[in-house]
This record gives structure tokens, sequence and C-alpha cells, in this order.
């Protein structure tokens, strides 16, 4: 029995030694957490292509899934605080600069400088210079390139002579003309606008779609929340006043319940053909070839910016009329500010990881990153990676094969290409305390406006008086420092 | 003080025979302190200070009672107290009729009670006050309430509804009647549920235009009116909800209580010639009151915790009209401000004993003491 056991146990060791040696790589044992968002979205792929990643190199990728609106906490207690027990976390490529300036996310510029495969070039430059980088290092690497576009049903703007909204208040006018018709078949009144307006989910996102153009005319070195020089709030105007005003109008046009809807909702009506316009990032150009989308399939088209006619005049506060002077890059009499809501998901390391774990992280990020992968990865809707390289972004050839009709793939890239290179391009918030900043302050207020709590000229001073405190709290000429950095303007 | 040394008459073993009872008790005071007295204490720390991450950990910089005047009198004060206006006529009227009811109520204490008893008069009676000004500075005069007086409707209304409905359900099951086993597993079957769970299911439950209802609704033509859009319906709907997974606490309670009320002292009532009113007054309630004091006490301390349903369900909107004192100070933590999310949750704590202490003090023991007398 003795010799039994011992023969079973040698075998087993045989067999252990073996599959180690099938699946032994660079990376063999060694383990890296990563930290993200729940549901397939973002996470899924990970987990897949961590298994492609494995079987290649040895090294495990367990990804771990935490309620979106506790993933910055959680990484940044996990990582201050020495627990140490999450090595990648993938986030808004924004949060990177508050991680940075406590020092807790690695430089990545020495693992670029070696890896032979990840070509940053093809990374389209805002994506490269403003998401990877932080004081002109490479700190993160994108997986998925995110701006919001506004989206119109092309077949139910046909049929009313319509043209796609140019300006926001065109897109009230659409809105308006198009609310209670059928746009699916089914017998029921559709909505003119559909736009995720929950608080503490998406809506301070949208809302700054809406502003970008009225307050950004300089370019993206200008920003659209703060004064450069003093770090005062550029928020309590006309321009804000304004943007208020429309989103709040587009609520006459939209669901009923649209103050409780999140994007998950949204997405929900729009893939059943009940939106005729909707404020979205780029996912709903792949969604619509998903099955539940059959309805829509090919008619939901986008444009890359919407904007104004009318800009702000910093000095006075006053809106004005667009001309070359105030706004450099407009175009016939439009100016156009494409936001990069949340700029996309990106991967950072924590610093205080082992290094063999650092080196296995960078190599997955890099793996994902990657054009090979990363290509395939985009076009797909259900992972809700949005297009970030300019391979992706060149021809249409990579969608049409995915499934995208050729017609709207055309109409996808352009708009995509239109706002990516368009350089008055609104960059979100990326300083510390970004998320207390928007996440908090302006989605409260705005929230309590829609909800008619409190007047617009209320909601702005309240924001101003908010943000004021979070640049007091985190000190005024760091804050000045640190937007400069974000901006693209210092060093 | 324990006198842990070992006299020289004395052995080891009686030594520690004679301490024994220390030593026993030590490992859970230990725990207490260090898991539940130590975090609340740190948790002052935070109240007072701006908290930052360092990559060296967290780095603190005092700020007093900062934190506190923010929700107070600063920035916050709308979102906390409510959108404070001018008193009217009425109002004020309103306002002077509550401060004599409270000074005619201190003044009968004073013959009463003793000094200590006094002072938590005082507090107690300012309490009131300042929750009865608030009101009319915000809601009397058509203004939206705060976080404060949000989480004082879902513990004062919510707690009642929920006491009279569990009540009523267990003296129905307490009833010879057919199949109660049945009824009375159904009816503690809510509190079972997770409360995400129950904010999920309730969030399509109380979905008018998609949910199982839609039919009901659109039949009775109001499936275009949405809760979720007006302020006081989505705090209805928010306790509601709650008091569908928590009616089943007090039901289950009162139940147990009503059934150990002696059958013998019932039937000499009716024997007697009393009717069933008169026999519940005079003869059952009493009997349970100790009981449904002490379930109505811990279903408010409970209630003051309310953070799921709103959060899951409306992500405490419209505006922040079903936000929670709990869930004001967690989505302040989201953004990772430790320090207004730690004085938010002092606060809830100082509420919270204000409000349970009084009613302990002033509702508890005076029902227990004419529950004894009777």
């Amino acid at each position: 029995m003795k010799k039994l056991m011992i023969g079973a146990l040698a075998a087993g060791t045989a067999m252990c030694g073996l599959a180690a040696t099938a699946s032994a790589g660079e990376f063999d044992g060694v383990t890296v957490n990563i930290l993200t968002r729940p549901g397939y979205v973002i996470a899924g792929r990970l987990a897949e292509r961590g298994k492609e990643f494995e079987a290649a190199t040895g090294g495990k990728i367990v990804v771990i899934e935490v309620p979106f609106a506790e993933i910055f906490p959680k990484i940044q207690n996990d990582w201050s605080t020495g627990t140490n027990s999450i090595d990648v976390g993938v986030f808004a490529a924004g949060w990177g600069v508050e991680l940075d300036a406590a020092g807790l996310i690695e430089d990545m510029d020495p693992y670029v400088a070696k890896d032979t495969k990840i070509d940053l070039a093809d990374v389209a430059p805002y994506f490269r210079e403003f998401g990877q980088k932080v004081g002109g290092k490479t700190k993160l690497l994108m997986v998925d390139g995110d701006f919001q576009m506004v989206y119109y049903r092309t077949d139910v703007l046909q049929k009313a002579g319509l043209a796609p909204p140019k300006t926001w208040d065109e897109y009230i006018d659409v809105a308006s003309k198009i609310h209670g018709q059928d746009m699916n078949g089914d017998g029921q009144a559709d909505y003119g606008s559909c736009i995720f307006k929950k608080r503490n989910a998406q809506s301070y996102f949208a809302i700054q779609t809406v502003a970008a153009p009225y307050v950004q005319t300089m370019g993206t070195a200008q920003g659209f929340h703060f004064d450069g020089a003093t770090m005062k709030p550029v928020i309590n105007n006309e321009a804000w006043k304004k943007a208020f005003e429309v989103y709040k109008e587009t609520g006459k046009y939209g669901p009923p319940e649209e103050l409780n809807m999140d994007i998950g909702d949204t997405r929900g009506l729009f893939k059943a053909g009940r939106c005729g316009l909707l404020i979205e990032w780029g996912d709903p150009g792949t969604l619509q070839l998903d099955p539940d989308a059959a309805g829509v399939k090919g008619l939901i088209y986008a444009v890359g910016a919407v904007g104004s006619k009318e800009v702000l005049d910093r000095a006075t506060g006053k809106l004005v009329p667009v001309t070359k002077e105030n706004a450099p890059h407009s175009v016939d009499g439009i100016n156009y500010a494409p936001f990069a809501a949340f700029g996309g998901w990106a991967g950072a390391i924590n610093a205080k990881a082992d290094q063999k774990k650092k080196d296995a992280a960078y190599a997955f990020l890099s793996y994902m990153n990657q054009a090979a992968q990363s290509n395939v990865d985009v076009t797909i809707g259900a992972t809700g990676y949005n297009p970030y390289r300019n391979s992706q972004l060149a021809s249409t050839d990579l969608w049409v094969k995915a499934g995208m009709p050729q017609e709207l793939a055309a109409n996808y890239l352009g708009a995509i290409n239109g706002a990516l290179n368009n350089l008055n391009m609104a960059s979100d918030m990326k300083i510390p305390g970004a998320q207390k900043y928007t996440g908090v302050v302006l989605d409260t207020e705005l929230a309590r406006y829609l909800a008619g709590e409190i007047t617009v000229d209320e909601a702005l001073k309240n924001i101003e008086t908010g943000w004021e405190e979070v640049t007091e709290d985190f000190g005024r000429d760091a804050q000045i420092k640190a937007q400069a950095l974000a901006l693209g303007t210092g060093k | 003080m324990t006198d842990l040394t070992v006299p020289a008459s004395e052995s080891w073993g009686e030594w520690f025979d004679r301490h024994s009872r220390t030593f026993f008790i030590a490992p859970a005071v230990t725990l207490i302190l260090v898991f539940a007295i130590f975090p609340t204490f740190y948790s002052i720390l935070f109240a007072v200070s701006r908290v930052r991450f360092t990559p060296e950990g967290l780095s603190f910089r005092f700020v007093g009672l900062q934190n506190f005047a923010r929700q107070i009198f600063g920035s916050e004060q709308d979102h906390f107290l409510g959108k404070i206006g001018e008193l009217g006529l009425l109002e004020i009227g309103i306002l002077t009729i509550v401060s004599a009811c409270l000074l005619f109520w201190l003044y009968r204490s004073l013959s009463i009670t003793s000094w200590v008893g006094m002072v938590g008069r005082l507090i107690s009676a300012l309490s009131a006050w300042f929750i009865a000004w608030l009101l009319c500075a915000t809601l009397l005069i058509g203004n939206p309430i705060g976080t404060l007086l949000t989480t004082l409707f879902y513990v004062i209304i919510g707690c009642s509804l929920q006491f009279v409905i569990g009540t009523g359900l267990a003296f129905l099951c307490s009833q010879p009647i057919a199949g109660k086993n049945f009824f009375r597993v159904v009816f503690f079957l809510p509190l079972m549920i997770t409360p995400l769970g129950v904010g999920y299911a309730m969030k399509m439950v109380a979905d008018i235009t998609k949910g199982p209802f839609q039919p009901l609704f659109g039949a009775a033509s109001v499936d275009t009116w949405v809760w979720s859009a007006s302020p006081w319906a989505s705090r209805f709907v928010m306790m509601i909800c709650d008091s569908w997974q928590w009616i089943p606490f007090i039901f289950i309670c009162m139940l147990a209580a009503l059934e150990n009320v002696p059958r013998d002292h019932v039937e000499a009532a009716q024997v007697d010639g009393a009717s069933s009113v008169q026999i519940f007054r005079e003869v059952t309630w009493p009997q349970i009151i100790p009981v449904a004091v002490t379930v109505l006490l811990i279903r408010m301390i409970e209630a003051f915790k309310l953070v799921d349903l709103p959060n899951i369900m409306t992500g405490g909107g419209p505006g922040s009209s079903t936000e929670s004192m709990t869930l004001h100070s967690m989505y302040i933590w989201r953004a990772n401000d430790m320090g207004n999310s730690a004085a938010i949750a002092y606060l809830l704590l100082i509420v919270t004993v204000i409000v349970c202490a009084s009613f302990f003090n002033y509702v508890v023991i005076g029902q227990l003491r004419k529950a004894r007398a009777s």
C-alpha cells in the first residue's frame, strides 16, 4: 500500500512538472491582480486576454471587479496604505494624475523603451499625450479611447426632412420635431432625446459635453473648468448657464423617467429603437450590431461634436457671437469642442508592487494595447472598448469585417476622426480632487437643478463655491501646477 | 482596580483561580476595545482633519470643526439642512406654539427630575425646537428639505407605519384563523432578503412604465406619471420599499409578545363582558408594551442607517430628495473626502443618540412604568 502511494505521488509530481513545463514562460508563477469595473464591459475582455497571456507567458491574470464608484477609493487606499493587494488598476485615464501626485503609480517609460511591439506612435495623439502621459512621462496604457458624441437615428431624421444637429439649439429643435413619433413600429410614441441624467451616474459627463463648446474656444490647453493662472472656476457665467438650461430642456423631449436613468437604461432604449437623438460614448457604433439591437442595426449615425454659435467672453462672463478671433478653431461660425469624457479606460501599475509583478503587469497591459489585440477588441461592442489607435481609424475594413455596414462605418470613423483631430478638443478634469469637483459637487448641484430644488443661478453659484473649497483643500498653487500638467501647458 | 500581584502566602494556581473572572472576560473586552471603541475614536481624528493619501500612507491636517461647520453654516448647508428661507406669519405662529409647549414641558419637569435629568430634557427640547424651526424654514415655506429631515422622515414616518402594520399583522396572525402558519412564513420572508436585492427588486417592481404593474397603471391612465421625478413621491416609494422589508421584523417580535399574553386574562375579560377593543386596550396592550417600545427603538436605530435602497433605486435623486445622511456620507467618502464624510457620520450619530435617548427616556420608560403599575 505504501509503495502504491509513493508511486501515485511520483506520478502526480511528474504530471505537475509536465504541466508546468508546458505553460512555463517568462512570468511562470507570477499572479497579477487587476482591479476594474464590474460586468463584461471592460473587465470581460481583460479576463479573456488574460487567459491568452497566461498560456503564452505563464503569468496569471486575476481580474477583480468592484462597483464603478469604488474603483478609485479602493485603489488609492490599497496603494497608499501599503496593502498592495492590487497590482494594476484599470480606470479612467484622468485619475492617473491624482495617483501620480501621491507617487503611487509606476513610470512606464523604461518599459516602453524596451518594448518593440507596442508602437505608441500609432496611438492617436490625444490619447497618447493626454491619456497615457502625466507630466510628460507614460504612466498609463490605454485599453479604450473615450469621448462623447451625439448619435441620431438617420431613418427618423430623413423621414422628417431634418439634418443632423450642428449646434445645441438645433439639437433641441430636432428633438422637439421628432419627439412622440413611433420610431420602432411598436405603435408607441418614442423619444426625441435620450440622456442618462440619474444622479451619481454619468450625468455630469453629459453636461460637460453640452457646456464645452460654449466655454472652450482657444484649444485644448485653455480648458473649460478653471482659469489656468488662478484656478478660479469658470462656471458661474452665461455659458454654463446656457448649457444647464439646454440640458434641462432636452428633458422635455426625453423619457418621463429620464432623471432616474443611467447609461444602462438609455442603452436599453436606443437598442429598442426608442431614441431619436442621444449623447453617448463611442459604444453605440458597435452596440447596434448586437443581436438585441437588430431593429436599429445600421441606423444609428454619429456626429463627432455638436457646437455653438455663441461662446463665452471670459472677461465679462457673457455669451458673444462666434468670430475667428474669439474662436479660432470654429467652422462656419460654429465653435466645436468635443469632450473627452472620462478619457478612456487605461491601466496603471502599482509603484510598490514586486518588480516581477510590475514586469508581468506591464507585459499584459502592453499586450492589451498592441494593435494586434486592440484592433479586434474595439470592433466588438460588448467589450466596451472604443478606438484609440490611428490604425483602427484609418480604414473601414476592420469595422466592415466585424459586421458594420460600409456606410455606417464611414460615418462612425469620420465622426471619431473629426473629433480626435479637432485642436479644440475639451479635456476631462485630470487634477487631484477631480472626482470631488465633478462627481460630487457638479453632479449634485446639476441633479438638484434638474429636479427643481434650486435655480440655475443657485446651482452655478454653489458649484463655484464648492470648487473653490476643493481647490483650497488641495492647495491652490499645487492645483495650478497640476492643471497646467493636465492640459499640457506645464512642466 | 484588580490587584494582580501574587501574595507570598498564595500559589500561582490559587491566584489564577481567584482572578479567573478577569482573565476570562479579558479577550472579549480587548476585542471590543480594538474593533469597536478604537475605530470610533480614531474616526474623530478624520472628522477634524483634511485627510490625504501619500506614498507613506494617510496624512492628516487638523482643521478643527471646519468639516462640521461646512454642513451646518457653509457651502453644504443647502444639502444637509435644506434651503432655508425667511419665516412667514404662519411659520412664526407654529414655532411660537412649539416653543411654548416645550417651555411648559421643561417647567413641569423641574419638579419631577434631577438636575442631570434636566440637562437631558434641555438637550431634547432644544433639538425638538431646532427640528421644528428647520421644518418651518424649509418645508412649510415650500423649500426643499435636506438630508437631515429626509432621514428623520424615513425614521419617524417610516417606523410609525411599519409599527402599525407589523403589529396589526401580528394581531391577526395571533388569532385562531385557518392557515396562520403559512401567513407567518410569508410575512417573515422579506426580512431574509439582502437589502441590495430588495433595492434591485423594488426598482423593477416600482417601474411604472416598464415594470410588472405597468398594465395596471396603464389601465388607470397613470403610466406616464413617474414617481422618480417627484421628490415626495420618491421619498414615499423609498419608505414603502423599506417598510416592505422591515415590517416582518416588527411582525415577528410583536407576534411573540402577543402569544405570550396569558389566555386566562383575556378569557376573564370576555367573561366579564368586555368588548374586543376593551380587551386589547386594557388587557393585551399593557402586557405587550415593553416589547413594543423596545422593538420600535431598535427599528428606529436601524432606520437611521438606511442607505441601500436610495443608493440603488434613485442614486439619492431626484436632486437630493431621497438621500439619507448615511448615503450623503457615503457619496462624499467615495470621492475620498474622508474628513467631511466622517463629520456627517458623527452628526448622524448625534442625531441618532438624541432621538433614541429621548424616545427611551420619555416614551419607553414611561410606558414600562405604566405597564408595571397596571
